[in-house]
């Protein structure tokens, strides 16, 4: 081991250490297990600092936070998926002795042994772990994907399909014209004034129709085609512009509140 | 065995599905079938998490680079498990919530999990500003568009922007930069995102076809059994 | 000689300078001033830098962002919020709905977007116990019920130490299988969720007398962010079922669930600003409620400076590529 490698890791050692101390002489009092929770807030404070480690570069913390959260994710969702999802929903439906041992209450309809279906293609579904019959996997699958096309099939047809079109057809003079006279008397570019409105619905409907143009790709984009597809790409270029501004929005809100938590749960500075 | 099977499965799975949204009769078949994929997809974290162990076992077993770490991975997953399945420090017993406040299972999300995700997300924010910095420039029209847009946006979801404009008068309020990024979300931003949301409805709705009909097998993947 | 004069000399202006301020202004302004001096000087530093087209390390560019989201929480600067349409008409339906209504609250989230997303849940959650709403509280994602029993052990009980489980409130927790699982509720509530997280059977809950299904609900909150998440409650439960939905989620996800607004969903709190519009509107409504924490105010100080940075960036970032190309143009 290098001898800078060394100096740091006993650095992290003692800062750790310290902070341990600190922070459990900190909760003495608030809670009966201080010596406990100073630990936690120090190596969730850790973990925070060990992952951050990676902006520098990569470096055996990072590699060891990363380690391990994917082993404890893992476990997370399995015991979730096992508490919530086979305890409450499959053990009352199958066994009357099971469901008092994991006190969960038996179901007034009775056993219904029906249930066996899917523990038998969850079993088969673990197979996928074995290479020789592994591809009996298969038959689980075929019941994952069938559940899902079939669940998908009506409902994106009607509501990211029908829907979506019924909404498009929008009044394009605005929901309150009062006729010309009425408009040209009140016309102005206030955020919600009638102009505004027909400007926003004639946007909406162009838009969505260009888009669809640009998506298009069994005809050539050129002529009055191509004007269409021109447009499209122009709003989808605003629209992917304004997830961009999202997405800044949300990653620095994630930052804030990591640094929130070191400054506040760990350091106590604010 | 290996292709006529699943693709049965999923012919009457799929069509019992759609066909219990017109039919009350076979609506209680429909949540059954429903029920059933949502314990199967148990067994798929199970799958997932066995598969994790092996991966690490065999990394760990034949020393490969940074195997020292795999003994970080199996650590924190048998422990989680451990401590979820026992439902160690639970003040309530086995019936109750596993996220119990003061469970150890729940400490170890609060704690570990919790620290983790999120600063592993937050770094995003650094990335951002870096590609801010070295990527995105107005090279033609299109790349303009979503500048302005993204600037319009990034300023008016703030005080900032607030502040900016608030001289500008009501009758030209559109030309504040808050009510702007609002129209921009409301109108632009609605259209564009209603072309790419009726685009992928369709290509959903055609995939759930093909599937049902056996035309697309990919799902099986290349053995020919 | 005269150079090292020179320096000694703006040194010491500059010192005096620095006590002037600090005698004139209290700690926290002086904090702010000196983090936007810091900030400002550094970016007109960067430009000059990058206009003689010197190299710029990525660590530079790290740390810029990371003093824009720090400084505002050491010294915070706080502004007042203007709710906008598409979050107002959320809290105007929980407003609007009388006392006794039945409300889910679905926390469909995991850590990566709890620090957008919990702010909003919780106050929608404070909102709905204040109205005098009953609450079902549940989770399409393992890592939801985690953070939803964090919301209430933390924030939401605490409030409201009067508020009885399974009579105002019930935490029926999480159920694996994604939209699967709004399939069934869309039609049955008992089939899926037997039993509240506590295995107490649904039949022995208050709140469930009269609820067989989503159709019986008033109003249906989807916090997320991620797959299941709002989309899928609007798909699965709002359309089929005729319940009004509506959606806080992650600033990420939020302009793709526009084209449901206002037909498919009642409105949309997007991101940290949703959360901090919502905040402004419960504390001006509720003046009870001025003291409540307000994550979601807190964190548009940060949020503002560091788009500033953002900003700042891709303009220096493309005034280095047009000087570039003007450059290329003369050759």
């Amino acid at each position: 081991m290098r001898k800078v490698t060394i100096i740091v890791m006993a650095a992290v050692i003692v800062l750790f250490l310290a902070s341990w101390i600190l922070k459990a002489g900190a909760f003495q009092g608030e809670h009966d297990h201080y010596i406990i929770r100073g630990f936690l807030v120090t190596f969730a404070a850790f973990l925070t600092l060990a992952v951050m480690s990676f902006l520098y570069q990569d470096n055996p913390y990072y590699k060891f936070a990363e380690h391990l959260f994917v082993g404890v994710s893992a476990a997370f969702w399995m015991c979730m998926g096992f508490w919530t999802t086979i305890v409450q929903n499959l053990v009352p439906r199958l066994s009357t002795s099971l469901a008092d041992f994991f006190e969960v209450p038996q179901r007034a309809e009775g056993l219904n042994f029906f249930f066996y279906t899917p523990v038998i293609l969850g079993i088969l579904l673990l197979l996928r772990l074995s290479r020789k019959i592994g591809w009996i996997s298969r038959w689980p699958l075929a019941f994952i994907v069938g559940t899902t096309a079939g669940l998908n099939f009506i409902r994106y047809l009607r509501s990211d399909f029908i829907k979506q079109i019924s909404s498009t057809f929008v009044p394009l003079l605005g929901r309150d014209w009062e006729g010309i006279g009425a408009f040209f008397s009140n016309l102005d570019l206030s955020a919600t004034g009638q102009l505004v409105m027909m400007v926003s619905n004639w946007v909406i409907f162009l838009g969505v129709f260009c888009g669809l143009i640009y998506f298009y790709f069994s005809r050539e984009h050129k002529g009055v085609f191509g004007a269409g597809s021109r447009v499209g790409i122009w709003i989808l270029m605003i629209t992917f512009g304004a997830s961009f501004g999202y997405t800044v929005m949300g990653r620095i809100s994630l930052l804030v509140g990591r640094i929130t938590f070191l400054f506040r749960d760990w350091l106590e500075l604010i | 065995m290996r292709r006529a099977i699943p693709l049965t499965i999923l012919a009457v799975v799929g069509t019992v599905l759609i066909v219990s949204v017109f039919l009350p009769p076979l609506e209680n078949l429909g949540e059954d079938f429903t029920l059933f994929f949502d314990i199967i997809a148990v067994f798929a974290f199970f799958l997932g998490g066995g598969n994790l162990v092996r991966i690490h076992f065999n990394k760990l077993w034949r020393k490969r680079k940074d195997w020292g770490f795999s003994i970080v991975t199996l650590f924190g997953f048998f422990f989680m498990l451990v401590i979820g399945l026992l439902k160690i420090g639970n003040p309530g017993g086995i019936g109750a919530d596993p996220t119990a406040e003061g469970s150890w299972f729940q400490e170890t999300f609060n704690y570990v999990i919790n620290p983790l995700q999120s600063t592993m997300y937050a770094l995003l924010a650094f990335f951002v500003a870096s590609a801010s910095y070295r990527a995105f420039r107005a090279k033609n029209r299109e790349a303009t568009l979503l500048l302005l847009a993204a600037f319009i946006i990034l300023l008016g979801r703030t005080p900032f922007g607030v502040m900016l404009t608030a001289w500008v008068p009501e009758s030209w309020s559109i030309a504040q930069i808050p009510n702007l990024a609002v129209w921009i979300m409301n109108s632009p931003n609605l259209a564009g995102q209603r072309a790419i949301i009726i685009g992928i409805g369709l290509g959903v709705v055609s995939m759930s076809l093909r599937l049902i009909l056996g035309i697309e097998r990919s799902y099986l993947g290349e053995d020919r059994g | 000689m005269g150079k090292v004069n020179l320096t000694l000399l703006l040194a010491a202006v500059a010192i005096v300078i620095i006590i002037a301020i600090a005698l004139i202004f209290p700690l926290e302004r002086l904090g702010q001033l000196y983090s936007l001096l810091l900030i400002f000087g550094g970016l007109v530093a960067l430009l000059l830098r990058s206009i003689f087209a010197k190299e710029v390390d990525r660590r530079i560019i790290f740390l810029f962002i990371f003093v824009a989201v720090a400084a505002p929480l050491l010294f915070p600067i706080t502004f007042s919020e203007k709710p906008t349409a598409v979050v107002k008409a959320v809290f105007d339906r929980v407003e609007s709905l009388p006392p006794g209504s039945t409300v889910l609250l679905s926390f469909d989230f995991d850590p990566a977007m709890a620090p957008e997303v919990q702010p909003m849940a919780n106050a929608i959650s404070r909102h709905c116990l204040k109205k005098g709403h009953k609450v079902i509280f549940m989770s399409l994602w393992a890592t939801g019920q985690a953070l939803l029993t964090q919301s209430l052990t933390n924030t939401i009980l605490p409030e409201f130490p009067e508020k009885q489980d399974g009579i105002d409130y019930v935490n029926i927790g999480y159920k694996a299988g994604n939209e699967g699982v709004l399939n069934v509720i869309v039609s049955n509530f008992e089939k899926m969720f037997p039993t509240d997280v506590n295995s107490v059977p649904l039949g022995e809950i208050e709140i469930f007398d009269d609820i067989r299904s989503c159709r019986d609900l008033d109003f249906i909150v989807s916090f997320g962010g991620g797959l299941p998440g709002s989309k899928e409650w609007v798909l699965f439960v709002g359309d089929p079922g005729g319940v009004d939905v509506a959606a806080g989620v992650a600033a990420v996800v939020a302009p793709q669930l526009y084209p449901y607004y206002p037909a498919q969903l009642v409105g949309i709190l997007g991101g940290v600003k949703g959360a901090a519009e919502y905040e402004f509107s419960l504390k001006e409504t509720y003046p009870d409620l001025k003291d409540m924490d307000t994550p979601g105010l807190k964190m548009m100080g940060p949020q503002t400076l560091a788009h500033i940075v953002i900003i700042s960036f891709i303009v220096i970032g493309n005034i280095i590529y047009f000087r570039g190309r003007r450059k290329e143009k003369g050759q």
